[in-house]
C-alpha cells in the first residue's frame, strides 16, 4: 500500500497488543467456504508511472479545436479562484459537517451558497445542492407529489432529454405517472410548450408541470402563462433554470415558480465528462419541511457568538429513516462551493457580461449561418444563448467537422425523430469571432 | 450563560488564533463576516471581453428577448475583488477540521488520506476540458478510463457486471432498489413482493431508500453477538419479501461470519441480496460480495477508494451486481466495442493504448431501469478512483485491508477498559464503544465526549450511531494513520474519561478551543434562518431592454 505509515515493527507491536499472531487472524469471522482467491488487479505503480499512465488516457481524447456543444452542460471561463478555493485541503478533504464547531467554513460558504441561490433565483429557500439538474428535477418532482398529494407528474418535451429520463426512472418506483406535454414542432412553430396540450394534459390531478426556461432547444418558454395553467388546476410549477441566463432572464420567483431546479455546472465547474457537477433546488419557505436534502441555518453558541448547523434535520434519512423526505446523504458540496466562488468572482456584472456575450455570440452564430446561407431558424419565437438550425444533412456533414476537430452542435435527432436535420448550436463568452468564422467555413466546405 | 460569563478561549491548537479580536461589521461576535459584508458597489472581480461590432451586427437580426421574459431586478451577488474572495474563502477555510489537518476517525465515513496526485490527474486538461456529449471518436479516453475503472471494480468486488452512473452511495442503493423492483417485475411477482428487510443496526439511506422505491421496510434485529439474528431473518423472509438490505461488515464492524448462510436463505426465498458496501474497506481481497453470492452492491468510491469527500461530496457510489440483475443497470454502459478484452486489459496494465480498440457507449439495453443521473455520473470521481486502484495495485489494496482492520482491532483493546464496548469481537475497519458508563457514573453523555475531543485538534468519532448501541461512539480509524496518532487518541480518550469522572463540569464546557462553542440547534429548527437577507434597500434595477453589451448592471 503506498500510502501506508507502519513500519513491520508497528505492525508486530499492534498485533502483539491485539493478542494474534498474523493479520489473516482478524479475517477468521469469514466463513471458508466465501473467502476471497486471488484476483487479477495489477500491480502498484509509482507516481511516475501511474502518472504516466493517466496522461496516457487522457491524450486518446480529442479536445476540441472549436465547439458549439452546449445541450445541458456548457464550457465557460472557469476563474482560476475557484480551483484555487476548492483545491484547499480544509474544503476538500472534511466530511459532512456533523460537528459544527470544526465546520464553520463549510457551513457558512454553504449558508452562502444558499443565499446566493436564493439570491438568482428569486426563491425564499435554497437546498444545499444534489447530484445533479437531472436529480434536482426529479426530486422536485417527488416533492411536488408530497405536497399535493397527487400521483401524476407533467414535463414539457423543452426538457433536456437526460433529465426527463432521470425523471421516469426516479417516478418507476413508487409508480408516479409522467405525463409528457409535447413542444409546437411545427415547421414554423415557436419551439415552445404547446399551450393546447397544457390545457388538455395539466388536469387536477397533475402534482407538478415542469417546464424549462430556456428549453433544451434554446427557445425562450412563456413562464408566466404556463405556471398560471398550473396553479389553476392546484398544481406546483417547477421551473428548470439555466443559472448563467438569470443575470437576464427573469428570476422564477417573479413568474410564480414553486419550486426551481437547475444544473449549477455553468457556473465554475469543468465539464470534466459529465460530472463532478451540482444540482440546485430552491423553493418558498412555506414548503420547506417537504424539500430534500440538507439544508444549512445560522444559529448562536452559548456566549451569543453566530455560527451556522445543519437544520431541520427531521427531514432527513439519518433521523427520520423510512419516513424522510428523500434518502439523499452526500451531496455535491465541494462543487456548492465551486458555484458560490464563480458568483462571488463574477458578480452581477460579470454574470450578466457572461450572460450578454453568450447570448450575443449565439444570435451571432445563427446570424453568419444565415447569412451565408447554409442554415436557418427551425423556429420562430425567441431564444437565449442555444439555437436550433435547419441544417440540411445535419449528421452527415456534423461528422465531417469532427474529423476536423470541430463539433458543429448537439443533434436533436438523437431525442426527438422531427427534429431531423436540425443542429442545436451553443455559445459561451469564450466563443470567438474566430470559432464561427470556422465553423462558416467548415459547413461552407461541406456543401 | 452571557456573553459577560462566556469561558475564556485559549486556543493551544492555534487554529482559532488568526480570528481573536476580529469583527465582523455589526455583528461583533463572527469570526469571518458574510461575503455580504465586504461587498461594495461596482468593485469587480473577474472580467469578460466585450462583443465586436461585426458580432452585434450579426445579432442584431436575430430576434429579441420578449420584455416579459427579461428580469426586473438585477440579483444581488456580492461585488468584491478576487483578494477580498480569496480571503474571506481562506479565513472560512481556517475554520474547518480536515483529513490534511488531523485524526478523522469518524466512523463509517473512512476518512483516510487522499492523495493528491489523484487531483492532479482530474485536472488534466484532456479530461477536464471532456465534454461528456463530446463524439465517441474524441472522447476514447474518457470511455477506456470508464470501462478500466469498471474491469478494476468488478475484479476486486466479484461481481460480473457494473454502472458507474449513481452519483452517491444512496444513489446507489436507489439505483439497486430500483433494479431489484424491476427484476421482481419482469418475473411476474412486481406486485406481491412489496417488503425489503433491513437489520436494525442499517444506516438510515437503507429504509430510506427502499421508501422511496414504494417498498415497505421490516427491521430485523441483531441477535447478542451484533450479527443478523438468523431465525429472525429467515422467519421474516417469505414471497413478499424482494431484498434484503445488509451492510457488511455491519456498523458495529463486524464482519456477519453466517454471511453465507445469510445469502442462501435470501435467495431460497427468491428475493434480491443486497450489500450496502459502505464497509469496503475492511475486506479488500478477503471477501468478494458477488463471488460470495452477493445479488447488488454499491461501492463508495468516496470513501473505500479515496476520493476527497469535499465537505459533504461529491461522492460516487457505483453497483455492481450478479448476472441476473444485468439486464437492469442503467444506461448508457461503457464498454469495448472492437478489440479484445483480455488484450486490451494487459496493455493498459502495461500503461499502453490497444491499436483498434474502439471503445463506445451501450445504450440500446431495453431491460435497463432508464438513466439515474444525467451524463454518465462523477467522471471526475472515477479518475481519482482510477489512479489509486493502479497507485496501488492489488498487493496495495490487501494491505490497505489488513492495516485498517489492524488500526481498528488496536483501538479496540487499547481503550476498552476506558469505555465500556458492547461486542467484544474481532472487528473490522471500525470499533463501537459506548459511553454508557461515564454517562451513569458521572452525567457525562456521549456528545460532552466528541465535544471534548474537539478540544484536542481531533475529529470525533461518529456519534449515537449505529441506534442500537447506547451513546455509541463509532471509531474508525483507517489505514493511513501512524502508531503515533493511534497513540495519542487513546492517551486524549483516556484523559477525556478521567476529566469526566473529576470534573465533569470541565467536560461539559467543552469545545473551548473552537471557533464557536455549541451551538443551538434545536433553537436554529424552530426559526430557521436559511439566508442572508438584505436591508430593505431596494434590488438594482437590471436593463428593461434587451442586453447590450454596453450596459451591464452593476
Amino acid at each position: 500500500m503506498v500510502y501506508s505509515p507502519h513500519t513491520e515493527a508497528d505492525r508486530a507491536r499492534m498485533l502483539a497488543a491485539v493478542g494474534v499472531a498474523t493479520v489473516d487472524a482478524l479475517f477468521d469471522d469469514i466463513p471458508s467456504a466465501v473467502r476471497a482467491g486471488d484476483w487479477a488487479v495489477p500491480p502498484p505503480l509509482v507516481e511516475q508511472d501511474v502518472r504516466a499512465e493517466l496522461a496516457r488516457l487522457a491524450g486518446r481524447n480529442r479536445i476540441p479545436d472549436v465547439s458549439f456543444l452546449g445541450a445541458g452542460v456548457y464550457r465557460h471561463l472557469v476563474p482560476s479562484v475557484v480551483g484555487e478555493v476548492i483545491g484547499r485541503p480544509e474544503f476538500a478533504t472534511s466530511y459532512t459537517p456533523y460537528q459544527p464547531e470544526v465546520s464553520q467554513g463549510t457551513l457558512q460558504s454553504i449558508y452562502e451558497f444558499q443565499s446566493l441561490i436564493c439570491e438568482l433565483t428569486g426563491m425564499e429557500v435554497a437546498t444545499a445542492s444534489h447530484y445533479d439538474g437531472a436529480t434536482a428535477t426529479a426530486e422536485a418532482a417527488l416533492m411536488a407529489c408530497r405536497l399535493t398529494r397527487r400521483s401524476r407528474v407533467a414535463v414539457s418535451a423543452g426538457v433536456n432529454p437526460d433529465y426527463r429520463r432521470v425523471l421516469e426512472t426516479y417516478c418507476s418506483g413508487p409508480g408516479i405517472e409522467v405525463l409528457t406535454v409535447p413542444l409546437d414542432l411545427a415547421e414554423t412553430g415557436s419551439g415552445t410548450t404547446d399551450a393546447a396540450r397544457v390545457e388538455a394534459l395539466v388536469t387536477d390531478d397533475v402534482a407538478c408541470l415542469i417546464v424549462a426556461q430556456p428549453n433544451f432547444y434554446g427557445q425562450i418558454e412563456p413562464m408566466r402563462d404556463l405556471a398560471e395553467a398550473a396553479h389553476a388546476v392546484g398544481a406546483q410549477f417547477v421551473a428548470v433554470v439555466e443559472p448563467t441566463s438569470l443575470a437576464i432572464l427573469e428570476a422564477p420567483g417573479a413568474y410564480g415558480a414553486d419550486i426551481v431546479a437547475a444544473e449549477g455546472q455553468p457556473l465554475g465547474i469543468p465539464a470534466s465528462f459529465g460530472g463532478p457537477y451540482v444540482g440546485l433546488m430552491a423553493a418558498r419557505m412555506a414548503t420547506v419541511r417537504q424539500m430534500p436534502g440538507r439544508l444549512v441555518g445560522a444559529a448562536r453558541d452559548g456566549s451569543g457568538r453566530k455560527g451556522y448547523v445543519l437544520t431541520l434535520q427531521a427531514r432527513e434519512q439519518h433521523i427520520r429513516r423510512e419516513k424522510a423526505a428523500s434518502n439523499i446523504c452526500t451531496n455535491q458540496a465541494l462543487m456548492a462551493l465551486a458555484a458560490t466562488t464563480y458568483l462571488t468572482a463574477v458578480g452581477p456584472a460579470g454574470l450578466h457580461e457572461v450572460a450578454d456575450l453568450s447570448s450575443v455570440q449565439a444570435r451571432h452564430t445563427a446570424g453568419a449561418l444565415e447569412a451565408a446561407g447554409l442554415a436557418e431558424r427551425r423556429f420562430g419565437g425567441s431564444y437565449f444563448a442555444e439555437v436550433t438550425l435547419r441544417l440540411p444533412d445535419a449528421a452527415r456533414r456534423h461528422a465531417a467537422l469532427v474529423e476536423q476537430g470541430i463539433v458543429a452542435g448537439y443533434l436533436p435527432e438523437r431525442d426527438e425523430p422531427a427534429l431531423n436535420d436540425t443542429l442545436l448550436v451553443a455559445a459561451t463568452e469564450l466563443t470567438s469571432d474566430e470559432d464561427i468564422e470556422r465553423l462558416v467555413a467548415a459547413l461552407e466546405s461541406t456543401r | 450563560m452571557s456573553a459577560v460569563d462566556a469561558p475564556e478561549r485559549s486556543d493551544p491548537s492555534g487554529r482559532g488564533a488568526a480570528f481573536s479580536g476580529t469583527t465582523g461589521g455589526e455583528e461583533l461576535t463572527i469570526v469571518e463576516p458574510l461575503i455580504f459584508a465586504r461587498s461594495r458597489d461596482e468593485r469587480r472581480g473577474v472580467r469578460f471581453p466585450t462583443a465586436s461590432d461585426r458580432a452585434l451586427n450579426h445579432a442584431d437580426g436575430q430576434p429579441e428577448l420578449p420584455a416579459s421574459a427579461l428580469r426586473a431586478a438585477a440579483p444581488r451577488l456580492p461585488e468584491v475583488t478576487e483578494l477580498d474572495l480569496l480571503r474571506h474563502f481562506n479565513r472560512l477555510a481556517h475554520l474547518n477540521h480536515a483529513i490534511d489537518l488531523g485524526f478523522y476517525p469518524l466512523g463509517s465515513c473512512t476518512m483516510k488520506y487522499n492523495p493528491k496526485v489523484n487531483e492532479w490527474a482530474a485536472r488534466l486538461p484532456g479530461l477536464a476540458d471532456s465534454h461528456p456529449l463530446d463524439p465517441e471518436p474524441m472522447s476514447q479516453g474518457s470511455l477506456e478510463l470508464m470501462w478500466l475503472l469498471g474491469e478494476l471494480l468488478k475484479e476486486v468486488s466479484g461481481f460480473p457486471a457494473i454502472s458507474l452512473q449513481p452519483a452517491a452511495g444512496a444513489h446507489g442503493e436507489l439505483t439497486g432498489m430500483l433494479m431489484t423492483r424491476a427484476y421482481h417485475r419482469a418475473n411476474g411477482e412486481g406486485e406481491t413482493r412489496t417488503k425489503v428487510l433491513v437489520p436494525d443496526s442499517a444506516h438510515g439511506t437503507n429504509p430510506a431508500t427502499a421508501s422511496m422505491v414504494g417498498y415497505q421496510t421490516v427491521t430485523i434485529r441483531s441477535n447478542e453477538r451484533g450479527g443478523i439474528d438468523l431465525d429472525a431473518l429467515r422467519g421474516a423472509l417469505g414471497p413478499d419479501v424482494a431484498a434484503l438490505m445488509i451492510t457488511n461488515p455491519s456498523t458495529l464492524g463486524i464482519f456477519e461470519d453466517q454471511i453465507d448462510q445469510v445469502i442462501a436463505a435470501v435467495q431460497d426465498a427468491g428475493a434480491i441480496a443486497y450489500m450496502d458496501g459502505a464497509n469496503l474497506n475492511a475486506i479488500l481481497g478477503r471477501f468478494q460480495p458477488g463471488a460470495a453470492g452477493f445479488d447488488i452492491m454499491h461501492f463508495n468510491l468516496h470513501k473505500t477508494f479515496s476520493t476527497p469527500h469535499g465537505g459533504g461530496g461529491p461522492g460516487a457510489g457505483p453497483v455492481g451486481v450478479s448476472e441476473r440483475l444485468a439486464p437492469f443497470l442503467p444506461s448508457p454502459i461503457p464498454v469495448l466495442a472492437e478489440g479484445d478484452a483480455d488484450e486490451v486489459r494487459a496493455n493498459a496494465w502495461a500503461g499502453r493504448s490497444t491499436p483498434g480498440a474502439r471503445f463506445a457507449l451501450d445504450d440500446d439495453r431495453p431491460g435497463s431501469i432508464g438513466k439515474v443521473r444525467s451524463c454518465h455520473g462523477n467522471f471526475g470521481m472515477f479518475v481519482r478512483a482510477y489512479t489509486y486502484i493502479r497507485s496501488n495495485g492489488g498487493s496495495g489494496l490487501r494491505t490497505i485491508s489488513d492495516d485498517a482492520v489492524l488500526a481498528a482491532n488496536y483501538l479496540r483493546v487499547r481503550l476498552r477498559g476506558t469505555y465500556d464496548l458492547p461486542y467484544d469481537r474481532i472487528s473490522k475497519h471500525e470499533v463501537v464503544f459506548s459511553g454508557r458508563r461515564q454517562k451513569r457514573e458521572h452525567g457525562v453523555t456521549t456528545l460532552d465526549i466528541a465535544k471534548a475531543i474537539l478540544d484536542h485538534g481531533i475529529h470525533p468519532p461518529t456519534i449515537y450511531f449505529p441506534l442500537i448501541v447506547e451513546e455509541a461512539l463509532m471509531v474508525e480509524p483507517t489505514e493511513t494513520e501512524s502508531l503515533e496518532t493511534l497513540d495519542q487518541f487513546v492517551d486524549v480518550m483516556e484523559e477525556i474519561a478521567r476529566t469526566a469522572a473529576t470534573d465533569s463540569a470541565a467536560i461539559k464546557r467543552a469545545p473551548i478551543t473552537t471557533p464557536v462553542g455549541r451551538l443551538d440547534e434545536a433553537a436554529a429548527a424552530r426559526r430557521p434562518d436559511l439566508r442572508h437577507q438584505f436591508a430593505d434597500a431596494p434590488a438594482a434595477t437590471a436593463p428593461g431592454s434587451p442586453p447590450t453589451p454596453e450596459a451591464p448592471t452593476a
